[in-house]
Order: structure tokens, then C-alpha cells, then sequence
């Protein structure tokens, strides 16, 4: 325990010199050492690197002496309050930094459900098969890094027709007295038929020292199994994230992804891929982002159509305030076998700081000819008529644009299946522009 | 309640208001016609703080207070309310939640505790009475799809709910059919008290029937050019506005 945390800087490492960096000592040594030697060789994506044009990573990695550190730490029920979602029912898993906390965890149990941490579950099944095999995890640099150095995270297995009565609610708390690089990892793996709703929050506590998180999270939904997947990005000053979640779908399966980013974290690149294996599923692909200061936002996601009769239906709207600065990439890959596909994709932003920005780029590659894909984007501003009218109703202004956008963003809030959720998500962003 | 003095107004650098005078009792009901374009909604958006209308002169005062340096929710918590010719839609608002919104807004403002979610259902079942404003309406996102018709009552609906002193009704009877008008107008002389004015701006002498005015106004290129009662509405049903047209051209190049 005592050389988890290297002191040379993180960054010099980076570039220099990887193999100085202590890989943990499990069975996956090979696994590590081939994702190591991978990133050795393509180094930190730059702004040349196609999926990072709009966002310097290195920018942010040099902003601090980041340490890379895995050993655990541990939190309070208080802190981990702080990410409660009145009135949601849920079973509640606490990771600090990625490290399960059980004593203020809830962990669904039953026939057929095996939850856990991940450096426990290298012998489960659904682990040997499905660890690090997505094409965007398995060769992207900072996943490769991850895959390298992670010290810990959550492993859900979810044997054949296994529904989780309730959502679970996965608290991550990102905390540390230094500056310090986390990289927490799950996998998450639902067999045929298997059904949850798992609802991803972060608490950041009040410190000095900034966190960065590189967090990968792996999900394989297969036959007919359907996973509804929230991840609500409360965010924090003291807080930077890349986050990589990377679907695979087999037959006849539902994957359901929201994201909602929050002020204030100032930097976030969300990277989210899935990948379709069997036909007549379904995706849906739903954003909120709402930034405000200089925040800078990077939606960078990918749906890859392998296989004939699919649905996928991508929907992300920003609200930008003052400086933010937000990049939205929606990428789609018909392959020529997939035939009959329905892709479908959307982006909207409201610019309401004078000096913020959006920079949208679908990229539609397609190469089969019976398809019907679909992309749009716009950035505008409130209209001016429907400001007024609420203001001649007596709603003062910032209560006015707080409704007008809570209705900009409401064709994605009504899609959340969890009531208490969905009451929250409107509640924050009615409280954010009301402040 | 209501004074306007020498009122000027302009948007986008073009004169549409020109030395507006009018005043309005307590109690009273005024009418203003006009031609199109005449400048009657102009008046209606100034009153109502629009900021594309730039006030270049003229005052106007609202039970004593000033109502051009007030921001258009301070006026709508004073009591003026205006019903808009043209309800704008906004999808993804409910009605009842915008409603709800307005009315605590007022209520704080007058330093009125938030009504109780059972006491805001028992004002709406009320009011929505009062102008048979459709039940299904209240649950769907403001205006969106509405017809003509349900917008106008929609107006009046609020109306109700806010309870102003001073409503100022924009071509509310344009869109409504035969006995929407006769809802509309019985519901505004239920909500008419000693204390509550009302400038109803109309093309139809038919509204002024059953919304009966002490006063009618022409409007006619950003000036008020005649003042009567409410035979006047008669007259111009039977003369149409060329006769005053004309009057007040001579009068001009004189
Ligand atoms: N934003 C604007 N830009 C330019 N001109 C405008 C603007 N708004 C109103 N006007 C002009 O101001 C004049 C008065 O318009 P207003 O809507 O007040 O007329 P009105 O008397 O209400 O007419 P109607 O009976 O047709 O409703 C018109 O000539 C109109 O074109
Ligand atoms: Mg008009």
C-alpha cells in the first residue's frame, strides 16, 4: 500500500516515461502491460488527434501536479447524503475514488446477482469475457491508461432474466488532500433478458486539492436485456473528469444512456460508444448539458451500427451561460451489412453568455443504402416573445429563463423513467438559473 | 388609475406613438378603435413594458406610481395585465405550473404567503368556471396548439386567475366564436368591481354589446383622434373611419 502514490509529476510520466508508473500487482498483468504499451506508443491525444480538435487535454493535465493515486480512501454518510435524491427509492452503492464503501453502501443480493468490486470479481464469468473488449476502450489512449493503472471500481453481473427490483444508485465521491489523478473502472454485464436502472451521481467534498478523474466504465447488454443508465455530473471547481462509457448490444436489446452535466466542473470530455452485435435493438442517447463560467463541456459520441434493423435515437441540448464552451460530436457508423437502420441524432444549444460558444460536428458515415439517418443541430437564443409574456405574467426574469430552460430541455427530461430522477434533474436546473 | 400624458413611442427607429393623452378612472371601462396599424397593440406593449418600444417622451403614472421605470413583472405585480392579441406559445411549459408561478409572484410581492397546492386547485376549478376554460387545457404546455379561440380564453383565464386592477384586453374578441364571445364578456363583467379598469381594444362595435364601455377612443396614427361614449362605436360601425381620417388630415396641414 505504502507506493500507491507516485510522487514524480503525473504529466512528466505521462509523456516521459509510463512504465514509471506502478501498475497494481493482480492477475491482469497482461492485460495492464499490452494497454500500457499501447499508450506508450500514441501518447496524450492533441489537438491534431481527429476526436480531440476542439478540446486540449493537455491544457488540463499540466494545470496541476497531479498525483496518481489508488489508495483508498474513505468518506462520511454525510457527504454521501449530499448526492440524495429526495424521495427515490434505490439501493445506494458509495465508491470513494472508486473504492467500494461498504458500510454506506445497500447492495441488491439474490439469485443470480453478483455486485462487487472489481479487483474481487476477476474470476466471475461475465469479467474473463467481457473485461476491456470494446473497440473504444480497448486502443483509446486515456482508456488504455486506465486499463494500465485502475486501482478499482464497481462489477455488476446479472445472470439470465434477473431484474434488480429498484434503481441502483451509484454515489461516487472523488476526494483527496492531495492533488491527485483517479481512475476508478466497472464493468457491468446483463445476460439475456436481465433488466436495472442504475443512476450515476458525484459528490465532490469541500478541498483544496483538485481531483481529475479518468473513469472507464465498460456495459454489455445482451439478448433482449434492457439497461436504463443515468449519469447525473454534479459537478465541483475542484473537479475534472474524462468519463468513457462503452456499450455493446446483442439481440433485441435496450440500452438507455442519459447525461446530465452540471456546473461547475471546469473541464469534462464525455466519451460515449456503443456498439450494436445483434439486430432489432434499441438505443437512445439523451445529454443535458448545462455550463456555465468557463466551463468547457466535450460530448464526444459514437453509435456503431455492425448489424441490419437497428434503432438508435440521439438527442443532447446544451444551455450555455457566460464563458462555457461546449463541443458536441455525434458520430455514426452504418456499416454496409447494416440495413434497414433507423439513426437518428439532434443537437440543440441555447447561448445565453455573450461569450459562449458551441462547436457541433456530426459525422455521418454511411455505407448501406436502405438506411434512414437523420441529424440536426441549432444554437439560438429565448425567444424574446415568449420572455415577455411570462414577464408580463409578473415571473421575474431569472424565473422566467429558469422555465424557459426547463421547457428547452424538456423533450429530454420527460424521457426519464424515474420520476424522483426526473423531478430532481428539473429542480437542479430550475435552482442553477435562478442563482 | 391610469394617466398618460403626451405618450411618444418608437420602435426600431420608426415613430408609432405620438403624443398619446388618456386617462382612466377607477371603475371605468374605455374602448380603443382604430385602423390597423394604427398603433392600438403599440400602446398595449408600452403600457405593458415591452423593451423594443422606446419611450422618446411623455409620461405615464399607475395609482401614483410610474409605470414607464417600473420592469414589466413589477407592472403585472402592480396590477396591470395585459391579454395579448397574439398568446405566445411555449412548449415544454405547463399551464398550470405557469400559473401557479404567476400567482405566487404576485402573492409574494404583495406579501401574500404561497397558496397551498389545495387552495391553488380550488382558485383554478373556480376561475376556470367563470370563463369555462376547457379542463384538458390546463394540463398541456402553454398555448401549444391551442386554437384561436382557446388562446383568447386562455388570456381571459389568467385574467381570472390574477384578479389585476387594470386589464387591458387586446383584440380578445377576435378568434372567438359567437358563444365564446358572449363566455369571455360575461366573464369579464363578473370580475368588473368599483376598483378594476379595463381599456378593451376591439374592431367590432358587436364586443361593446355585452362589454358595455363608458368611453370609446380612436386611435389613429399614434394619436387618440376622437372621444365619445359608446354611440360613437355605432357610428364608426356604420361610417368606417374615413370621415375622421379625413378630418384629421386637414386638421394637420393646416
Ligand atoms: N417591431 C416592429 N418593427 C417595425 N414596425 C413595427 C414593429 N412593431 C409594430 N410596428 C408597426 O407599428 C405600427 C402599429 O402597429 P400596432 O400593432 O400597434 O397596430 P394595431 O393598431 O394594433 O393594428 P391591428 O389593428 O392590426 O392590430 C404598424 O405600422 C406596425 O407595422
Ligand atoms: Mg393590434
Amino acid at each position: 500500500m505504502t507506493s500507491d502514490t507516485i510522487m514524480i509529476p503525473f504529466y512528466q510520466a505521462l509523456t516521459e516515461d509510463v512504465n514509471a508508473l506502478p501498475a497494481p500487482q493482480d492477475s491482469l498483468q497482461e492485460v495492464r502491460r499490452g494497454a500500457l504499451e499501447r499508450f506508450s506508443a500514441t501518447g496524450l491525444p492533441t489537438l491534431k488527434t481527429e476526436a480531440w480538435r476542439f478540446t486540449n487535454i493537455q491544457r488540463f493535465l499540466k494545470e496541476y501536479p497531479y498525483e496518481l493515486t489508488s489508495t483508498p480512501a474513505t468518506t462520511t454518510a454525510d457527504v454521501a447524503n449530499e448526492a440524495t435524491i429526495p424521495g427515490l427509492d434505490a439501493y445506494r452503492i458509495v465508491l470513494v475514488n472508486g473504492h467500494l464503501q461498504a458500510n454506506l453502501s445497500s447492495i441488491p443480493e439474490g439469485k443470480g446477482i453478483r455486485i462487487g468490486t472489481m479487483s474481487a470479481s476477476t474470476d466471475a464469468p461475465g469479467f474473463a469475457k467481457w473485461f476491456n473488449q470494446h473497440t473504444q476502450v480497448n486502443g483509446e489512449p486515456l482508456a488504455d491508461l486506465n486499463t494500465a493503472l485502475f486501482a478499482d471500481g464497481l462489477f455488476i453481473e446479472l445472470q439470465a432474466n434477473v431484474s434488480v427490483d429498484k434503481p441502483i444508485h451509484l454515489i461516487h465521491v472523488y476526494t483527496s488532500d492531495r492533488h491527485a489523478f483517479i481512475q476508478p473502472r466497472h464493468l457491468w454485464v446483463l445476460h439475456k433478458g436481465a433488466t436495472a436502472t442504475v443512476i450515476e451521481s458525484t459528490v465532490h467534498p469541500k478541498q483544496e486539492a483538485v481531483a481529475f478523474s479518468n473513469c472507464v466504465t465498460e456495459v454489455v447488454v445482451a439478448d433482449n436485456a434492457e439497461l436504463w443508465h443515468y449519469n447525473v455530473q454534479q459537478g465541483a471547481e475542484n473537479f475534472r473528469q474524462v468519463n468513457t462509457t462503452a456499450a455493446q448490444q446483442e439481440r433485441d436489446s435496450r440500452y438507455h444512456h442519459f447525461n446530465f452535466t452540471l456546473p461547475n466542473t471546469p473541464f469534462t470530455r464525455n466519451n460515449l460508444s456503443v456498439v450494436l452485435h445483434g439486430s432489432n435493438t434499441e438505443t437512445n442517447l439523451k445529454g443535458i448539458y448545462l455550463a456555465t463560467g468557463n466551463q468547457h463541456v466535450d460530448n464526444y459520441t459514437f453509435m456503431n451500427h455492425l448489424v441490419p434493423n437497428c434503432n438508435s435515437n440521439e438527442h443532447y441540448k446544451g444551455v450555455l451561460l457566460e464563458n462555457a464552451n461546449a463541443v458536441f460530436t455525434g458520430r455514426i457508423h452504418v456499416h454496409q451489412e447494416a440495413q434497414k437502420t433507423n439513426a437518428f441524432q439532434q443537437n440543440n444549444n441555447i447561448l445565453m453568455g455573450d461569450k459562449a460558444t458551441i462547436n457541433s460536428q456530426p459525422q455521418l458515415e454511411i455505407y448501406a443504402d436502405d438506411v434512414k439517418c437523420s441529424h440536426g443541430f441549432t444554437a439560438g437564443q429565448f425567444s424574446a416573445d415568449a420572455l415577455f409574456y411570462l414577464r408580463a405574467r409578473a415571473i421575474g426574469e431569472e424565473a422566467a429563463k429558469a422555465l424557459l430552460v426547463n421547457a428547452f430541455t424538456h423533450d429530454v427530461t420527460d424521457e426519464i423513467a424515474v420520476p424522483a430522477l426526473q423531478e430532481y434533474i428539473q429542480g437542479q436546473i430550475e435552482a442553477i438559473m435562478n442563482n | 388609475m391610469l394617466t398618460i400624458k403626451n405618450l411618444h413611442a418608437e420602435v426600431e427607429g420608426k415613430k408609432i406613438l405620438k403624443g398619446i393623452n388618456l386617462e382612466i378612472p377607477k371603475g371605468e371601462i374605455h374602448a380603443i378603435m382604430g385602423p390597423n396599424g394604427s398603433g392600438k397593440s403599440s400602446l398595449a406593449s408600452v403600457l405593458a413594458g415591452r423593451d423594443n418600444y422606446e419611450v422618446t417622451e411623455g409620461e405615464v403614472w399607475f395609482n401614483g406610481k410610474n409605470l414607464l421605470e417600473m420592469s414589466p413583472e413589477d407592472r403585472a405585480r402592480e396590477g396591470v395585465f395585459l391579454a395579448f392579441q397574439y398568446p405566445v406559445e411555449i412548449p415544454g411549459v405547463s399551464n398550470i405550473n405557469f400559473l401557479k408561478t404567476a400567482v405566487n409572484e404576485v402573492r409574494a410581492y404583495k406579501g401574500l404567503p404561497q397558496l397551498e397546492a389545495k387552495e391553488f386547485l380550488k382558485l383554478t376549478k373556480e376561475k376556470q368556471q367563470l370563463v369555462d376554460f376547457n379542463t384538458n387545457l390546463m394540463n398541456r404546455s402553454l398555448n401549444e396548439g391551442f386554437s384561436g379561440g382557446e388562446k383568447k380564453r386562455n388570456e381571459i383565464f389568467q385574467l381570472a386567475m390574477l384578479n389585476p386592477s387594470l386589464a387591458i384586453l387586446d383584440e380578445t374578441d377576435s378568434g372567438l366564436d359567437i358563444d365564446a364571445l358572449r363566455i369571455v364578456s360575461n366573464g369579464v363583467n363578473k370580475l368588473r368591481d368599483a376598483e378594476k379598469s379595463f381599456v378593451v381594444i376591439t374592431h367590432y362595435q358587436r364586443l361593446l354589446e355585452y362589454i358595455v364601455p363608458d368611453f370609446v377612443h380612436v386611435l389613429y396614427n399614434g394619436r387618440i383622434i376622437k372621444t365619445g361614449t359608446k354611440e360613437l362605436a355605432l357610428e364608426l360601425e356604420e361610417k368606417g373611419y374615413d370621415w375622421l381620417k379625413e378630418a384629421e388630415h386637414q386638421k394637420e396641414s393646416v
